[in-house]
């Protein structure tokens, strides 16, 4: 009993440390990336002993010190309460959505069987949804607490698109659920692990022979539903080109500009650790989550017949690595958008969403459905 | 035990605040901390397919709408009016209040607890019941979401 709560705090407790750092990192990975595709030098003012480590001190270490020794500022017309609790509202449910993602699968030591997931619910995919819907109080009532009239409009800006995007992001899932049939995404992971040609019937000879050998991945079961899913999810993270909410030439920093020091940096930390959560739900709907190619529980299993058989330790510590691995590509991938396109205007961002992203993903909905009862 | 009186303490309280304080907003947070407290309180009956989607509809959707309304319009002038609603809402919560302690000192044998099997209050007994023996009502009630839908369009380009 004590060993399984042990269990569960251990797993909940290296989950969050993990989406914490990474945030962190990332937001180096922000300031340096952008300086290397602009042809800057980029943060480099802080070091230690003349060690700056490529402005990571700068960002790791001594810009968190300095956001928490800043002064925190509270409008003098504004409301105490909601102004302090909005920068919470916004990082908890960034946080805890990951309580459902697997980062591997089951790990057996001796007799005792563990799961690579915090939780493991039954709803799985429901819950993120629940979740990520709550993560736009943090904005909004931020906004409406500063008594500011830029941060009220980015607060109405932020609801709107959240709402918006929520509709297309879930609808757009709704495939990948019909494909893999449930909601658990510790299901959906495992359901990855076969290859398509599990998926083809017999009389499909020449898709079979084409396609057959990929991976049963949900990028190449459900490649729009993919495209959906990753636009929704930049928009939900409210970063460019739908970052709106801040609009900094226009608003001035949007929601959260009457923020400073500790409270600030938690809306900073908020978009990163949103930005972790997306890259692990796109890699555990569409990129087979911990699954390695070819890689079953004993070993590889190569298509053309080749087996590696490798101890059980192993795979699952290559099963981790993988799931890592690629969470770790999405973040980049999603950091890397931020300095190739530009902010879309608003009414641009309400058309995406309602008349090309969510009758597209009612047409993958529809069209899924047809090409499942005509394989069954 | 602890944790059910605990959550019901907290969920009166925040349902107090919904009537009682006097700001929209503050109101408005209130009511998203009371259907987050019925949320958790539905996982801990085993249901936590309903209490998700207690969250994803009405936290996570319609509280959000009332938010934005609320920032859209900003009322700060509005005050309740007082004197007849103030009266009708007494005598209607004391009625109310009645029939409850009536109810509950109603001493009765409770009826036999429902055990709940594996599949109760999972995503796919939910679904088989509302597809197969309550499709009729579901069907209906989408409908009537959809007349809704239809007729606030029609209303606001009446007003363009």
């Amino acid at each position: 009993m004590i060993v399984d709560i042990g269990i569960i705090a251990l797993k909940a407790f290296l989950v969050l440390f993990m989406v914490l750092n990474l945030a962190g990192v990332l937001g180096w990975i922000e300031r340096k990336g952008s300086a290397l595709m602009q042809d800057r030098i980029g943060a480099n003012r802080a070091s230690i002993l003349g060690f700056a480590g490529m402005g990571l001190i700068n960002t790791m270490i001594a810009d968190p010190v300095k956001f928490l020794t800043k002064e925190d500022f509270i409008p003098p017309r504004g409301d105490r309460f909601l102004h302090t609790l909005a920068p919470c509202m916004a990082l908890f449910p960034a946080l805890v959505t990951f309580a459902v993602i697997p980062f591997g699968d089951t790990l057996q030591i001796g007799e005792r069987v563990i799961n690579l997931q915090v939780a493991n619910l039954n709803i799985g995919i429901l819950y993120v949804f629940a979740m990520g819907s709550l993560g736009v109080y943090g904005i909004v009532i931020g906004a409406w607490a500063s008594n500011n009239k830029f941060s009220l409009l980015g607060g109405v800006r932020g609801s709107a698109q959240m709402i918006s995007y929520e509709v297309a992001m879930g609808l757009s899932v709704i495939g990948i659920l019909m494909v893999y049939g449930t909601l658990e995404l510790q299901e959906i992971a495992r359901g990855q692990g076969t290859l398509i040609r599990e998926f083809l019937p017999e009389s499909w000879r020449f898709m079979k022979a084409a396609v057959g050998w990929l991976p049963a991945w949900g990028i190449f079961l459900q490649p729009l539903a993919f495209l959906l899913f990753f636009t929704a999810a930049v928009a939900e993270t409210k970063r460019v080109p739908f970052d709106l909410p801040e609009g900094e030439s226009e608003i001035v920093a949007g929601y959260h500009v009457e923020y400073s020091g500790g409270k600030f940096l938690m809306f900073f930390a908020a978009e990163f650790a949103e930005i972790v959560t997306a890259a692990a739900l796109m890699t555990t709907l569409f990129f087979g989550g911990w699954q390695i190619p070819y890689l079953l529980p004993d070993g590889f299993h190569f298509p053309w017949g080749a087996t590696w058989l490798l101890p059980h330790l192993v795979v699952t510590l290559l099963q981790v690595a993988a799931f890592a691995l690629k969470v770790v590509f999405f973040c980049w991938l999603q950091i890397l958008l931020r300095w190739s396109v530009p902010r879309f205007r608003y009414d641009q961002v309400m058309r995406l969403g309602w008349k090309m992203l969510l009758p597209l993903a009612l047409l993958n909905v529809i069209v899924t459905a047809l090409v499942i009862v005509a394989v069954q | 035990m602890i944790i059910f009186y605990t959550l019901a303490a907290l969920l009166v309280l925040s349902s107090l605040m919904v009537v009682f304080q006097r700001n929209v907003v503050h109101c408005a947070m209130a009511l998203v901390a009371a259907l987050f407290l019925i949320a958790i309180l539905f996982v801990t009956l085993q249901a936590p397919m309903v209490g998700v989607l207690q969250i994803l509809v009405y936290a996570g959707a319609i509280m959000v709408l009332f938010l934005f309304v609320i920032m859209l319009l900003n009322p700060t002038s509005l005050e309740p009016r007082r004197g007849l609603w103030w009266g009708f809402g007494t005598v209607v919560a004391l009625l109310l209040g009645g029939a409850l302690a009536a109810l509950v000192s109603h001493d009765e044998a409770p009826a036999d607890p429902f055990t709940a099997t594996e599949l109760f209050g999972a995503p796919e007994s939910l679904a088989k019941s509302l597809f197969t023996d309550f499709v009729l009502p579901f069907e209906i009630a989408s409908v009537l979401l959809l007349i809704a839908i239809v007729g606030a369009v029609v209303l606001a380009k009446r007003g363009n």
